[in-house]
């Protein structure tokens, strides 16, 4: 069974998201990028599948420009068997990336995609349903824990209410949350490794248009008192006060 | 322009997001409602044109997957789709959203003309993105739109449950029943931090959250440490909070952890670090050490 794992790039995490000069994007310019945190939980997923004799090869994706082949490297060093980057400049849209992955989906017969709950930048969390619908297959969304089993992928995932457990018969598509596991440190041996791997590319296209144009981006104002309280007793009045 | 709002619902239970995400849709015009049971339920607000009602066996406990055949084939006199921000909506959306090759947009905060406005990056930043698409759906933030009034929709009608040929299913569903309130939604939270030292030390954070009622959580520090599970983790990689106090216990201030915390009403903070980023961001803050404060500060309460 082949399982793709598609890999985004995002702010690092470690840093605070400012709007541009013009207010009206992210400023990404000199700021450092890093793989999204939830696409390396899926793809540590994917490895374990691997090693547990479950999936046959563990094949990373990006969609994007130039840049992202740097991300697949990442992917390739945690373990990735190969990965294919699928270029494609400016911004896109979720269902554009959606149609990008499902092209790819149907030409490398994957029985499985793996990938991030959502992507720590937009926070939207849309492009695994839509790709869900484009194929026409299954989803089990916010994994903890997953099992596959003869062909059939058991999911426990978190829930609003709590949580649930949903079953399907592959293919199919499983998003990570959190809770499913904690991704293995590369070491060097394995970065220089990467360097030698198959990173394959191939120019995509969007087949549909973006139909929004971001006219603000701004930091929410928040004013905040910044009162520095002199003893535990203001402080539990402080709480007292705040609770009636 | 008329919209419809999908109400989730699970073990005969309206998604309490479903009343506000009634308010986002009037900015669309007309609004019906459909909601999928097992056995219909009301739909009990005010400003409803039609419920549809669509009941089936399966529906108790429903899949993303199952609901899209029916949403489907009632799309077609709607322009906007419209459900609260969870972890289900979400994705049933978004699936919608490709079925009808139309954009989505999550977690609308404001809607004003053919704008909205959403947040990023666990809201460190906002957008404004003017739409020009005619159709879209969206999933919509329940703190920022006031619940719909008490009443009833103007007419009920029973819509056919159409069958997907997608075998998926919900095989389990449990309640978290924790005796504490859940962290995305609660009130109250109370955090803890690298500072808290170890895992033991982490009932500290617990006993004060009992006291005042209060969720759980930490910050990433604190579950890299192994104190606690990730499930319990707030910022930009965990859950995003909005109570109306949030009390941090030995937590600096990590740009990530202060980014999934934003929303908060207030922010309180104990901190031994007169120079912790989290004072630059907290309403109010005490410097000490929370070993000594936390334990005064649960007799304080008590009187």
């Amino acid at each position: 069974m082949r399982v793709l794992v598609p890999f985004k790039r995002t702010i690092d995490y470690h840093l605070t998201a400012r709007p541009n000069a013009a207010g009206n994007a992210v400023e990404l310019a000199g700021v450092k990028m890093a793989p999204n945190p939830f696409d390396e939980i899926a793809l540590e997923e994917a490895l374990r599948l691997k090693e547990a004799g479950i999936a046959t090869e563990v094949v990373a994706i990006a969609v994007g420009d130039t840049p992202m082949q740097e991300t697949l490297r990442t992917a390739l060093a945690m373990g990735a068997d190969r990965a294919i980057h699928l270029e494609i400049p400016g911004e896109l849209c979720s269902l554009q990336v959606a149609d990008i992955l499902k092209n790819l989906v149907l030409k490398e017969q994957a029985q499985l995609v793996l990938m991030g709950k959502q992507a720590i930048d937009t926070d939207a969390g849309q492009v695994p349903s839509m790709l869900a619908e484009l194929l026409g297959w299954a989803q089990a969304n916010n994994a903890f824990k997953v099992a596959i089993v003869e062909g059939r992928a058991t999911v426990a995932c978190e829930a609003d209410h709590g949580v649930e457990t949903v079953e399907f018969p592959l293919p199919g598509i499983i998003t990570a949350d959190l809770r499913l596991n904690t991704p293995r440190l590369v070491s060097m041996p394995q970065i220089i490794k990467a360097r030698t791997k198959p990173l394959q590319t191939e120019a995509a296209t969007a087949k549909y248009t973006i139909s929004y144009t971001r006219t603000q981006v701004f930091v929410p104002q928040q004013t905040r008192q910044n009162k520095i309280l002199p003893d535990v007793t203001s402080l539990a009045a402080t709480i007292k006060g705040l609770q009636s | 322009m008329t919209a419809l709002v999908f109400a989730e619902a699970r073990n005969g239970v309206l998604h309490p997001g479903v009343a506000h995400a009634i308010t986002a849709a009037h900015a669309y015009g007309e609004v019906d409602v459909v909601v999928f049971t097992e056995h219909a339920i009301p739909v009990p607000f005010a400003g409803i044109r039609r419920l549809w009602e669509v009941s089936d066996e399966t529906l108790n406990h429903p899949t993303v997957d199952s609901v899209i055949p029916t949403l489907g084939a009632l799309s077609e006199e709607y322009t906007h789709f419209i459900a609260p921000h969870s972890t289900f909506s979400r994705s049933v959306m978004a699936r919608l959203a490709a079925r009808l090759r139309a954009p989505m947009f999550s977690d609308v905060q404001a809607i004003d003309g053919t704008s909205i406005t959403r947040p990023c990056y666990a809201g460190a930043v906002c957008e404004v993105l003017n739409v020009t698409a005619h159709r879209m759906t969206m999933t919509v933030r329940a703190s920022s739109f006031a619940a719909a009034q008490p009443g009833l929709p103007a007419t009920i009608e029973a819509a056919p449950f159409v069958c997907g040929v997608i075998e998926s299913s919900v095989t389990a569903s449990e309640e978290v029943t924790s005796a504490r309130p859940e962290l995305t939604t609660a009130k109250v939270v109370v955090s803890g931090g690298r500072g808290l030292g170890s895992k033991e030390n982490f009932a500290l954070v617990e006993n004060l959250a009992d006291a005042l009622g209060a969720a759980v959580g930490a910050s990433r520090a604190a579950v890299d440490a192994g104190f606690v599970p990730n499930d319990l983790q707030v910022g930009q990689t965990g859950k995003t909070v909005a109570p109306q106090i949030y009390i941090a216990l030995g937590i600096s201030g990590a740009v990530q952890h202060l980014a999934g915390i934003k929303g908060s009403k207030t922010i309180i903070a104990i901190n031994k670090d007169p120079n912790a980023p989290i004072f630059k961001v907290a309403d109010y803050g005490l410097m000490a050490d929370l070993f000594e404060a936390v334990p005064q500060l649960l007799n304080e309460l008590k009187k």
